[in-house]
C-alpha cells in the first residue's frame, strides 16, 4: 500500500520548517452515510514527529480535525539530510510512519 | 402588364430564396471557425493570458488565487489519488490483460486526444467511457463514473498527457458535425430554474466572482479534469462538474456519461484544441 504520509523538511538558519499532508477518511462518528445509518469513528489520535531520536513534535487529534489534514510547524535545529521520522496511530489502532530527508 | 407583374413577383420569390440560401449557408455548422472565434474571445477578454496557461483555470486569470495556488502545489491534494490511480492502472485483470492493451501507446501520453469521435458506431467516446469498455471487454465490472477509482485513472492517465495540448479532430462524418453541433447547442441553451447556460457563468462571466468562487474561463476547461476540489474533499472527473455545474442552475442533470455529456465535452475539448493538458488539477 502506498504511504499516507507527505512530507517535507526545509533546513533554515537555525530552525527547520515542516509541512505534512495526511490521507486519512477522519471520520467524526457524528456523519450519517448514504443508508442513513451513522459513520463510525475513525480519526487519528496520534501524530508524531522525531528528529535525532528525540520528539520535535507531538498532536493530539481527535474528530475535529479535517479529513486528509495538512500541519505546518518549525522547530529548532535540523540539518539538510537529516532523518525526520513521522507516524500516527488511530482510534482503530491503525497506523503508518514514513522517514523524509530533511531538505537544505 | 398582366405579365410584368408576374415576371415581378416571380423574381421577389426568387430572390427571397436565395436570401433564404444564403442564410442557410452562413448557418451552417463551421467548427474551425467557431474555434477561432471562440479562442479569439477568450484572448481578447483576457490579453495577457497565453493559451497554454488556460488549463490553469482560474488561476490563469487572477493572480491571488495562483499564488494561493501555487502553496497548494507544495503538496498536490491529488498527490494520493494519483498514486492509488498509477497502481489501478498497472494491476492486470483477472485474464490477465490490463488496461494498457485497450489503449494506444498502453495508454500513456493520450489524454489529449480524448474524446473522440468513433465513425465505426458513430458516437462520441470519452476517457471514462473507453476504460469502462475496457473493462467490460474484458470481464470485469464498469467502475462507476464521477469519483473513486474513475478519478484516479484518469488522473494518472492525464498526468502522463500533461503539457501535450488537445488534439481534437471532428472527421468528415455528418454525424461527427451533429455531435459537435449538439454540444454547442447545450453549451449555449438556458437551463434550470435560475435559467443558465454553461456559457452564462464560463463565457460571459469568465474570470469574475460566483460569491467565492472565480468562475474558470471556458477555454481549456477540461484541460485540468479530473480535479481534487476543495469543496468536494475528494477527487471528480468531467461527469462529476457537468452533473454538479447542472444542478447548481436547479436544473435535472443528466446521467454520466449519457449522450448529451459526451457531446458536450467533444464541443469544449475541440474548442480547446491547443491548450496543454494540466491534469490532474486542483481547484477550491
Amino acid at each position: 500500500m502506498p504511504s499516507t504520509i507527505r512530507v517535507r523538511a526545509v533546513a533554515g538558519d537555525d530552525s527547520t520548517e515542516v509541512q505534512a499532508l495526511i490521507q486519512h477518511p477522519m471520520d467524526s462518528g457524528f456523519v450519517k452515510g448514504h443508508d442513513g445509518k451513522l459513520i463510525p469513528p475513525h480519526y487519528i489520535e496520534v501524530l508524531t514527529f522525531k528528529h535525532d531520536g528525540k520528539v520535535v513534535f507531538t498532536a493530539f487529534w481527535g474528530p475535529a480535525v479535517s479529513r486528509d489534514p495538512y500541519i505546518k510547524f518549525s522547530f529548532k535545529g535540523g540539518k539538510k539530510d537529516d532523518d525526520l521520522g513521522v507516524s500516527w496511530i488511530d482510534n482503530l489502532g491503525k497506523s503508518d510512519s514514513s522517514v523524509a530527508k530533511i531538505m537544505g | 402588364m398582366r405579365s410584368g407583374r408576374l415576371y415581378r413577383v416571380g423574381f421577389a420569390i426568387a430572390a427571397l430564396l436565395g436570401f433564404v440560401s444564403l442564410a442557410r449557408a452562413a448557418q451552417a455548422p463551421n467548427p474551425a471557425a467557431d474555434q477561432r472565434a471562440f479562442q479569439a474571445y477568450f484572448r481578447s477578454r483576457f490579453p495577457t493570458v497565453k493559451l497554454a496557461d488556460f488549463g490553469n483555470g482560474p488561476y490563469a486569470v487572477n493572480a491571488l488565487m495562483r499564488k494561493q495556488w501555487e502553496e497548494i502545489m507544495a503538496f498536490p491534494p491529488y498527490d494520493f489519488a494519483l498514486d492509488a490511480g498509477k497502481a489501478a492502472f498497472a494491476k492486470p485483470f483477472a485474464n490477465g490483460r490490463g488496461y494498457a492493451d485497450c489503449f494506444p501507446n498502453k495508454g500513456i501520453g493520450i489524454r489529449q486526444t480524448f474524446p473522440y469521435f468513433d465513425t465505426k458506431t458513430g458516437e462520441v467516446v470519452t476517457l471514462d467511457l473507453a476504460i469502462n469498455r475496457c473493462r467490460i471487454a474484458n470481464g470485469e465490472k464498469p467502475l462507476p463514473y464521477q469519483v473513486g477509482l474513475m478519478a484516479a485513472i484518469t488522473a494518472y492517465m492525464a498526468e502522463t498527457s500533461r503539457g501535450k495540448a488537445f488534439d481534437i479532430k471532428i472527421p468528415d462524418d455528418p454525424r461527427a458535425l451533429a455531435a459537435y453541433e449538439d454540444g454547442k447547442r447545450f453549451f449555449y441553451a438556458r437551463r434550470g430554474q435560475l435559467n443558465f447556460s454553461c456559457a452564462s457563468c464560463h463565457v460571459q462571466a469568465a474570470g469574475q466572482r460566483l460569491r467565492g468562487d472565480i468562475l474558470a474561463p471556458a477555454l481549456g476547461i477540461l484541460a485540468a479534469f479530473p480535479i481534487y476540489r476543495s469543496d468536494w474533499g475528494s477527487m471528480g472527473t468531467i461527469d462529476r462538474r457537468f452533473t454538479s455545474c447542472n444542478a447548481q442552475v436547479r436544473s435535472v442533470p443528466f446521467a454520466p456519461q449519457d449522450k448529451t455529456y459526451r457531446d458536450l465535452e467533444y464541443f469544449l475539448s475541440y474548442m480547446s484544441n491547443g491548450v496543454p493538458i494540466t491534469g490532474p488539477g486542483a481547484r477550491p
